[in-house]
């Protein structure tokens, strides 16, 4: 159905109008990504002649090269992250729906106390130091691959959006009958509530995936070790390594006076370190962007 | 719904009968206890003088002298104009761009194209702050960026060199938070424009109502309370700001802190960098106490215009 001339509708002029807007917006959103795309391919000497342009100059892989010369850092990054996101994920929504759970039993004594204990959590936090104490000194967590995980574990926003599914989407009386039947609390939402609930799970691993997937800053503070190095945080530091050798001329010469190589091509390699850590979200965004619309129409809309 | 059981039971009673149900929230409390209530009795590092021999216990009371230290300092006016400021810009952004958009988009009519506006616009909201940084520098780089080396000749200005010039960052900032964010939004305000009904707008239209006023008399009425909603979530969080916008996209340019530095990137500075944990902690409880202050307000707000929204 096009636009009409219908008062229902924009006119056609108004219209058109808004589609242009919209393709320059939708612009706006791409181009940057094809910028980089287009940096990471193109030959290091005419990218310092003339800078970054939209269509590679000069076509090259080099950048490319060079990067997969040495990738073992980046497989292990890559492992690194795949393993937190499916793991994380994974914990994450089992934790969220055992918790969210028991609290949309409106016959179960007691759950204000449980509903305080997690929503208190969201007015009120220690801050970073004693946050990032318990975890270093008490449980000793420091370069381990738990340190990425745990933090991110539990969301009592996702309790919230969970509980509010729970209680607003599965009749009472299902629960009824499975008991009727003779199943016990477990059994009934492990059998019947989840399955029911397969909308909400989604959303919120989805979320989770993407919490986890995107982390640098567990990396960050947690991470002192090139072995447990995620993909974010292998990007953050190669941006900045390159930075700090290109504005330090000290560093510069005493690298090329040790026989190092300072004829990396630092710009495209850069942009290619880039193409090779958003690869992975960018392709699995059409598949993705779909539940997550779903999901966040369907939490906009329960409120 | 049948009504909660009525009679009242014992305590021990109760905890027999639901006992798999209560099992169910142990390793929720388990985790909340470790993640969340145990630093919060760490609040009180920020009364201590902290030394390594003694330890945090064993370290002497330093009262308020940590207060006094930061507050004695510009930094302190500093972060929190920032962080005040920034947000308040981010909502006003957030809330104008996110529902006008989605009423823009809702007026696209063809299937095809809606979903493929909304996709692309969703795209950014899916990157991370490092990856947003990369596609900052590849624009804004002094040598090669594009802005310096294609888009600034063409009108035939000076480059520029972005990473040092503060005066242009209270407009990047806001810049980058919205092109990342605004999908977000736009979503949940097209949910809530497409559930209107449709026969508003055919009685309007009876009425000889223009779009711009079915626009403006309902749908835009009709967002008011998520509007507010979103809106009041985001000033429960107006104390804290994005770490990674602030820390990552300026490449953490000295010369750019002032107007950079945020109570989340000073936290992390001082305490992670600077090694003073006095100091860090004194700025953390200053942002959590603050933080809980404008929960609590902006949630008694919602509860007073709709109850169902209100978090508590």
């Amino acid at each position: 159905m096009g636009p009409t001339d219908s008062p229902l509708h924009v006119s056609k002029r108004s219209g058109a109008v808004i589609h242009a807007f919209f393709i320059f917006y939708a612009a706006l959103c791409i181009l940057p990504l094809i910028l980089v795309l287009s940096i990471s391919l193109s030959d290091e000497t005419t990218v310092i002649a003339n800078g970054y342009r939209f269509i590679p100059e000069t076509f090259s892989v080099s950048a490319y090269e060079f990067l997969f010369k040495d990738m073992d850092q980046i497989i292990r990054s890559y492992g690194v992250s795949i393993f937190v996101t499916v793991v994380g994920t994974v914990i994450s929504v089992a934790l969220t729906a055992c918790y969210a759970y028991p609290l949309s039993r409106s016959d179960l004594p007691y759950r204000g106390f449980f509903a305080f204990f997690i929503f208190f959590t969201m007015l009120f936090n220690g801050g970073l130091v004693p946050w990032y104490l318990v975890y270093v000194n008490l449980l000793d967590l420091k370069n381990t691959l738990w340190v990425l995980i745990m933090p991110m574990l539990m969301s009592p926003f996702f309790v919230l959006v969970m509980r509010t599914f729970f209680s607003s989407s599965i009749p009472m009386s299902i629960l009824e009958s499975a008991r009727v039947d003779g199943a016990g609390e477990f059994r009934t939402f492990v059998r019947i509530v989840l399955p029911l609930s397969l909308p909400v799970l989604a959303t919120v691993a989805l979320f989770s995936t993407l919490n986890y997937w995107n982390d640098w800053y567990l990396s960050m503070i947690f991470i002192s070790d090139n072995k447990t190095i995620s993909l974010q945080y292998l990007m953050y530091r190669t941006l900045l390594d390159i930075q700090y050798l290109t504005s330090n001329s000290n560093v510069a010469s005493q690298i090329s006076s040790q026989g190092g190589m300072l004829d990396l091509p630092n710009k495209t390699l850069q942009m290619a370190m880039a193409v090779v850590g958003i690869g992975p979200i960018v392709l699995a965004y059409p598949f993705f962007q779909r539940y997550f619309i779903k999901g966040l129409t369907v939490g906009a809309v329960k409120g | 719904m049948p009504k909660p059981i009525k009679k009242k039971k014992t305590m021990l009673y109760n905890l027999g009968k639901y006992k798999v149900l209560y099992l169910m929230f142990l390793p929720g409390v388990v985790f909340l206890l470790i993640n969340n209530y145990l630093p919060m009795f760490g609040v009180i590092i920020a009364f201590k003088n902290v030394n390594y021999t003694d330890g945090i216990l064993g370290s002497p009371w330093a009262g308020l002298e940590n207060f006094k230290y930061l507050f004695g300092t510009s930094d302190a006016w500093e972060i929190t104009r920032n962080t005040l400021a920034y947000n308040v810009v981010f909502i006003l952004l957030n809330l104008v761009l996110g529902a006008g958009l989605a009423i823009l988009l809702s007026e696209v009519k063809g299937r095809f194209t809606s979903k493929f506006y909304q996709s692309v616009m969703l795209l950014p909201y899916f990157l991370s702050m490092i990856v947003i940084s990369y596609l900052v520098l590849a624009f804004l780089g002094k040598d090669s960026g594009f802005m310096n080396t294609s888009f600034l000749p063409f009108f035939g200005k000076e480059p520029i060199d972005w990473y040092s010039e503060p005066e242009y960052w209270p407009y990047i900032l806001p810049f980058v938070n919205t092109w990342k964010n605004i999908g977000y939004y736009v979503v949940i305000y097209l949910a809530a424009v497409i559930g209107i009904s449709e026969e508003y707008y055919e009685a309007a239209i009876l009425d000889g109502a223009s779009k711009w006023n079915q626009v403006r008399f309902i749908t835009v009425p009709f967002l008011y309370p998520l509007m507010i909603v979103m809106t009041l979530l985001q000033i429960g969080r107006i104390f804290y700001a994005d770490f990674g916008l602030f820390y990552q996209v300026p490449l953490e340019s000295g010369a750019l802190f002032p107007v950079t530095n945020v109570l989340d990137t000073y936290v992390y500075r001082t305490f992670l960098i600077g090694g003073d944990i006095g100091m860090s902690s004194a700025a953390g409880l200053y942002q959590a106490v603050v933080g809980f202050a404008l929960v609590l307000l902006s949630n008694s707000i919602v509860r007073r215009i709709n109850k169902d929204n209100a978090l508590f």
